[in-house]
Formats: structure tokens, sequence, C-alpha cells
């Protein structure tokens, strides 16, 4: 805690996963003081999403590999003097003084203002925030660690009930034990797939096929990159010799091209694709099933950062990273980063990255070189797992030909229920030529999930079919709320301190 | 959406004209408008006058164009708390009419009838029918595709000279990609005119004033008008270059609720602001105490285009020959962009002029003129 209830924390972390919390309890071994702020009740992020208390399950553990390495960093956090504000969903982070702008300028902060600027982390309580309290939270440098969300391509009939997303079904049976179905197709791309259908496997689920879009071969081409992360082998040998077990079939190069059913899934059709994700004539066979879990990998929550200003660089899988250093900094100077917001990586390379950035961190504030062997390792051992994150990234980036499987009719914002017809006309007959114009003119992405499922659609259809081999997520720069804000909370926000009284509404002429 | 009406007049005048922008249609402040087209907080004169044709001029452009581009003529209504401010509306409605515009005193009784949400203890106000909205962005690729074959658009091509003759008259523009010749060059660059003037070597002050709307979740329409504070007409017409709100709420077609409207002279800094966050939040949710309980989803900032006087700058300029302006029309862009349009068209073809521009004249702020 801070010496007192008006100084600024040393550290703000968003965000209590496994980058978060890493970063969160070294910074407050390291004597900092530190505020961990988290929408869920529990810790975890989404990787170790685990039950709450009351449904009793006995072992969370059996759903998860890796759980003492959580179960050690939550022990660690239970320990220290980190104040874990669970149940707080950030909208925004402003920079509080210096420029005059935020919540304008502020006095007083004496020697600690030398320190650099105070950050203000806003956010709302509650369930779901929508009758929350706003809370602001003030500290000297911040830790995004906000994970990543799933990214959708959308395809005929993916708005039935019964088509979950692939990383929603297993959110759903880690935290609650419940499988959307029976007998379950799990299709997309990425490695999540493979974890996905073991656990629903396992969980009693019939699984008639895994369906992934790209070819699996291309892990051969970076053998280097496996051969230095030995944990990735054993974690597909597990996958793969669980799938097994359960008779599940991998069909590669293959994608759920429409779905049947009239009030939910009855049945998905498979269709062949060739090199560039173009679905191949003739080639669809019907699978029944009565539910689809499906997606497209993970993409980085950025928000945050974005809206600061933060640098990002594109991935191998055709999203939008944060640009970091070394360190874990971004480029805004006092805000750092650690996790999937860097790129998808895993628990493990986050967990490094947090460390990372929590010992940056206190160096920083110490003005001194610090632990600097510490740092040495955990940069080499995050750069080998970096490295063989890209390389199976850019095994799974969505080829341009994916779009041939979407009809006119396909809903592809769902919030605003905009098809690809609409998006196609607007890109033919009215020039919108990138995604930000695609949305002006269709709604596309102005809805409730503000283009998190079909912003990547939205980018593809815009750059047209073949011109762009890579899909890039649009800028969140527009989005400037993380997370949607009741108007009462935005109401009572703290009046700023230094005001002058005659920039008063409707006085100031 | 000023150069797509100049373009769009000038193509049906029988002109062949290109429009080239830096960035994609409507990808600066009409996209981030929210599309007013109002007379209402027009004091009489030469805006006003302007704003009248224009909205003569919306109502047979929506006829034409498809239903996409939104048009509502769902009036505006401007509301008092107190009876001193309801005075001052009263003084300000009393001009207009003489003006031409219809304006209907609405006692605090009957505020209800027409936006049954409204809080309790108004002191009144005023309905102004005319005043109608437009999803610009639409409405602006629309009228660019109405127009025709006679306009060429050249996007994402920035313009980074200008070609001129040797006794200095204009020729065309020169971009990243090569010269494009023309013997009429219009500055409809809004926000980012002064630095179009520029490469021309004349000066325009045209400054950005940033504004901010906040974007609520769709909501069935429960706001129905276009409904402001009284404050609304004092900010607008403020020189102050520090932050002025006045809460604008409005309904839209497609459900979500816009809160504008916040002013400040920034320079082109988007950083979100939490004060004007909270001065917008606090002023709607008290013309509509029902918006406390309903969620923001977004808020995104603007430039408008502010000439010191307020007032545009549209027309010829005498010190370039073949170079005119049409720019500078701060928050109401959208709804002065028809009768700007048919000026400058007209002011090409050398037709008659529906009005007089002298208050536009973009010389006016030189030193010497």
């Amino acid at each position: 805690m801070p010496a007192s209830a008006s100084d600024p924390y040393d550290l703000a972390v968003i965000g209590a996963g496994s980058a978060g919390l890493a970063g969160a309890v070294t910074a407050a071994e390291l004597g900092l003081s530190v505020a961990l702020l988290d929408s869920s009740p529990q810790t975890g992020g989404q990787f170790y999403r685990h039950p709450a208390q009351a449904i009793g399950a006995v072992r969370p553990e059996a759903l998860h590999h890796d759980w003492p390495a959580f179960a050690e960093l939550r022990r660690r956090l239970e320990r220290s003097e980190v104040r874990h504000l669970s149940g707080h969903h950030v909208w925004a982070v402003t920079k509080e003084n210096g420029d005059g702008k935020g919540n304008g300028e502020r006095k007083g902060d004496g020697e600690r203002k030398e320190r650099g600027d105070v950050w203000a982390v806003h956010a709302v309580t509650g369930a779901d925030g929508a009758e929350g309290q706003p809370v602001r939270v003030r500290a000297r440098a911040v830790l995004l660690a906000t994970g990543a969300y799933e990214r959708q391509l959308p395809f005929p009939g993916w708005t039935l009930p019964g088509v979950v997303g692939a990383g929603g079904a297993q959110a759903m049976l880690k935290s609650g034990l419940v499988l959307p179905g029976k007998r379950i197709v799990v299709a997309g791309s990425g490695p999540l797939l493979l974890a996905v259908a073991s656990s629903l496997a396992a969980a009693g689920a019939q699984v008639p096929a895994v369906i992934e879009a790209s070819g699996y071969l291309g892990y051969a081409r970076h053998p280097r990159a496996l051969a230095a992360n030995p944990q990735k082998l054993v974690e597909a040998a597990v996958h793969g010799a669980a799938l097994l077990r359960h008779r599940v079939r991998l069909r590669t190069r293959s994608a759920v091209t429409e779905v049947h059913g009239t009030d939910r899934v009855e049945a998905v059709t498979v269709t062949r694709l060739d090199r560039d994700w173009r679905p191949v004539r003739g080639t669809g066979r019907r699978i029944a099933c009565d539910a689809l879990a499906v997606g497209h990998g993970l993409a980085p929550q950025i928000e945050l950062a974005t809206a600061l200003g933060c640098a990002t660089r594109p991935t191998a899988d055709g999203t939008t990273a944060l640009a970091l250093g070394g360190l874990q900094e971004t480029s805004v100077p006092g805000v750092w980063a650690a996790g999937e917001t860097g790129g998808i990586g895993g628990a493990q390379l986050a967990r490094a990255e947090g460390e990372l950035a929590g010992t940056a961190v206190a160096a920083g504030l110490y003005g001194r070189p610090y632990r600097e062997g510490r740092i040495r390792a955990l940069q080499r051992r995050r750069d080998r797992m970096r490295g063989f994150a890209e390389a199976m990234a850019a095994r799974h980036a969505p080829a341009a030909g994916w779009t041939d499987w979407l009809t006119d009719a396909t809903d592809v914002c769902r919030c605003e229920e905009v098809t690809a017809g609409r998006i196609r006309e607007a890109v033919t007959d009215l020039g919108a030529s990138d995604a930000h114009t695609v949305k002006l003119l269709t709604r596309a992405g102005m809805g409730w999930c503000q283009g998190r499922m079909c912003g990547t659609a939205a980018v593809c259809l815009a750059a047209g079919e073949g011109q762009l081999r890579r899909a890039v997520e649009p800028p969140a720069e527009r989005r400037p709320f993380a997370v949607p804000v009741p108007l009462s909370a935005l109401a009572s926000l703290d009046e700023p301190t230094g005001t002058r009284p005659d920039t008063a509404p409707g006085t100031d002429h | 959406m000023v150069g797509a009406a100049c373009a769009y007049f000038a193509a049906r005048a029988g002109l062949s004209v290109t429009v080239v922008d830096r960035g994609p249609v409507a990808g600066g402040t009409t996209g981030a408008g929210e599309g007013n087209l109002l007379v209402s907080d027009k004091e009489p004169g030469p805006e006003l006058e302007l704003a009248l044709l224009s909205t003569e001029l919306w109502r047979e452009l929506a006829d034409m164009l498809p239903p996409g581009i939104e048009y509502e003529p769902k009036g505006g209504l401007v509301v008092a708390s107190g009876e001193a401010g309801l005075r001052v509306l009263r003084d300000f409605a009393a001009g207009q009419e003489k003006a031409g515009v219809r304006a209907e005193e609405v006692p605090a009784e009957r505020l209800e009838d027409l936006e049954p949400h409204l809080a309790p203890g108004l002191a009144g106000g005023f309905h102004y029918p005319q005043d109608a909205q437009v999803m610009p962005a639409l409405a602006a690729a629309h009228l660019l595709r109405a127009a025709g074959d006679r306009v060429c658009l050249r996007l994402g091509e920035e313009v980074i000279g200008l070609l001129t003759t040797a006794d200095g008259a204009v020729r065309g523009v020169r971009t990243a990609a090569g010269e494009m010749h023309a013997g009429h060059v219009v500055n409809a660059a809004g926000a980012w005119g002064g630095e179009f003037a520029r490469l021309a070597g004349v000066e325009l002050p045209v400054l950005p004033r940033r504004g901010f709307v906040l974007v609520t979740e769709p909501l069935p329409r429960v706001v129905r008008h276009k409904v402001y504070a009284a404050d609304y007409v004092a900010d607008v017409a403020s020189d102050s270059a520090a932050l002025g709100t006045s809460a604008v709420v409005e309904g839209t077609a497609a459900g979500p609720v816009l809160i504008g409207a916040s002013r400040e002279r920034v320079g082109f800094d988007r950083t979100l602001s939490t004060e004007v966050l909270r001065r917008l939040a606090v002023q709607a949710t008290a013309l509509f105490p029902f918006l406390a309980g309903v969620r923001a989803i977004r808020t995104y900032a603007g430039f408008r285009p502010y000439l010191p006087d307020h007032l545009p700058a549209i027309g010829p300029d005498p010190r370039v020959p073949g170079l005119l302006h049409a720019c500078g029309h701060e928050g109401a862009g959208v709804g002065l962009a028809p009768a700007t349009g048919l000026l400058i068209a007209r002011s090409l073809g050398g037709g008659e002029l529906p009005l007089d521009i002298g208050a536009f004249s973009p010389v006016r702020f030189a030193a010497d003129g």
C-alpha cells in the first residue's frame, strides 16, 4: 500500500492472469506498492479459469496442465502486500498530470512528481460493470496484462445457437464444468483447438472431428524453435495422445463452411481448402453434431494501450500486438505490458514477461541497475518462447481466400446485423477502402462488441479478395472504452482539482 | 461532406471534377460528426441564410439519394431550465422567425408530449421543425456516387503542392503520384483547410476545435428529437479556447443515443479527456434522467474547422486566380454543405449566386484586406 491514501501506488497492474500475477507479486516482493485490478472475482485469467468456490469442484486442476505454477503465484499473492481489486472493469487509463489534460493539473506531489507521470486507472465495479461505482486508482507506472480475446471468422450459419467460441467452450468447461453439447465438432485454426478438443472429450463429450484450416506440417520448418521449447512438444504429445484415445480425427486444410439447423446446430458442412484457404468445390461433407466450437486463434486485447497512443506491430498471424522493448516497456514511458498483449504466446511466456516487467519497473523506480542477471535470464527465456510463438502464428495466419466461404447473405457483424453483401457493396460502390470507412458506411463493428467479433472479417473484405495475403486488425484507437461504462459512473467521476471556475459550461464567452 | 457537395453540384453544372483526398471518403471531420442539419442554433445573419438554403437543398437531396443516408426531418427541441433562460430563448426565436425560421414555443406542461423522458421541472422550450439529421459518412459517399461519371475519385492521395502558371494562376495540383491539371482548385480540406491554403501561399486561419461524442448502447426510440439545453447556442458562439460543454442528446435510426457536444481548442489531439466525458454525462443525465442507467459503449473525438468569426470561407480567393475555398464551417459543415456546394458550382460556372457571399470572403482575415 502507498504510504498514505492520497499517494499513488508505485504500480497498477491490469489483469490478474499469468502475466499480471507474476508482474504484481514480483514488484511487490521488490518493495513496490502494487494494485492489481481484474474484472473476474478471482485470479488466474482465462488460462487458469477455475470454478467459483460455491460450485465445489474438487480438483479444478484436472483441467489444467501447469497448475502448480499458478498455485505458486497465488500463494505469493496471498503472502504479498498487493492490493487485489477483483471485479474491477477497467475502461480507460489516462495521464493525470504533466500536460493539463485528463483530470487536470495536479499539485503538491512534491518529490514524487519528479519521478514522472501519474496515471489514473478508471474502472467500474459490479458483476458486469452495469451497476458499478466508478473507481480511480492512481499509480506511477502501469502494467497492462489484459490478455487476449478469441478471433472469429464468420461463415454461413455461425450465428445459430449451438455455435460457440472454441476458447469460450473451454472457459465454460473450466468455470462451471458445463459442455455446450453432446456431440461437438471443433473447428478453426490454431493450437488451442487440440487443447479444446481434448478437454471436451475428457469431460465426456463426443468429438467427431477437429477441423484445422492450416496444415500442421509447417511446424517441421521450425525445428530449432521447437527444439528450444521442449515443453511445447510435450504439450502437443499429451493432446495428441488424448485425441487418439478418444478417437478424435484431426482434419487439416479444411474448414466448416456452413452450419445446418433451424433452431440450433444439427450438422456442419466441412470443405477442403486450397493453399489460400479457398473452399475446393465438390469436397463438402456433412457431419452430424449438436454443437460447434470454433475459433481462429487469439488476438491481443490492447484497447487500453492504443487509446494511450502505445505503438503496435503486426503479428505473423495478422493480429495487432503492442510493440515492446527489451524490458517489456511500451512506446509510452511509464506504461508496460506483458503476456498476450505483446503477441500470443501462452501462460509460460506470460509469467516470464510479467516477472521481467515487474523487475524492470522496480529498477526504473529505484533509478539504478537492479538484478541484472535475473533480467538477462528472463530475457533469454522470453526470446526463446517468443520465437516459437511467432513460428506457430505464421502457420495459422488466415489466408486471403477464406472470404470465399461467405455468401452475400452471411451476417459478418452480428451486433448490427451487417451482411457480407453490404460490406462488399460499400467497398465496390461507395469507395470504402479501409476497415474504418467500412465501419462508418455499414455500421459493422459499431455494436456492443465494438468490432471484436467482426473486425478481422471487415478488414479482409475491405482489402478485397486476393489483394491482402494477411489480414490486419483495425486500429483500436477509435474505441477508447475498453468496456461499456454506465453514464451514471461517468457523471460521478471526480471533478478535476485545478480547474478554473471560468471554464464552467456556458460561461466561457 | 463539403467537398462531396462541391463535386456533386459542379458535376451537375456540367463540369468535370476530380476529388482528391489523402484519406478515405468521410475520413476527416465528416466521419466524426453527428450529421446535424440545424437552423435552431443560428442567429439571424449570413450563416442562417446559408442554413435555410441548405435545409431546402437537403430535402431535395434526400428525395434523390437512397434511404441509407438516414435523412430524418425530426425537428429540434431546445429547452430551458429556468424562466431567465426561457426569456433568452424567446428573444432568440423571435429574431430567427423574422429571418424565415419556424419556431414554436412549447410550454412546460407540453414538453412531455414531444419528449416523454425529459427531466421534470424544466421551464419550457422551443420546437424547431426544420432541424434534421443525416448519417454524414453515408450521405457523403452516396452524394459522390450520385454525381456520376463526371466525378473521378482519387482517394489515399495527398496534395503536396499547387501548380501555377507564370502569372500565379492555379493550373492544378501535385500529389505523390504525379500532377493533376485543372483550371480551378477548391480547398475543401475542412479542419486542415489552413494548411492547404498555405500550400497555395495564402493565409486562412482555420483552427481545429475538438469535440467529443459519447455513443450509448443501442436503445429503442426513446429520444425523438434533437434535444439540447439553451446553453448550447452560447457555447457555439463562444470564442474561448477553453473547454465548453453543453449536452446535445439525440436518438439515431440505428439505436444508439448520441451525446455531444464539447468544444475546446487543443490542436489535433485525440487524447481521451475524462473531464469532457464527465461533463457530457452530467448534462445529458440532467436532461434525460433515464440515461444514468444506460451504458456508453464508445466515444470519439473530431475536429471542427474553426474560423475566428465562426463563419465559413466560401468562394474565389482573389489572391490566387483559380483557387476557391469551401471550408471553416465549424460544427455545421454537414448541414451547410449543399448550399456551399451550390455557391461554389455557381462561382465556377458563372451562374447567378443564390445569396450574397460577402460575409464568407476568404480574405476577410488578411491583415491588409
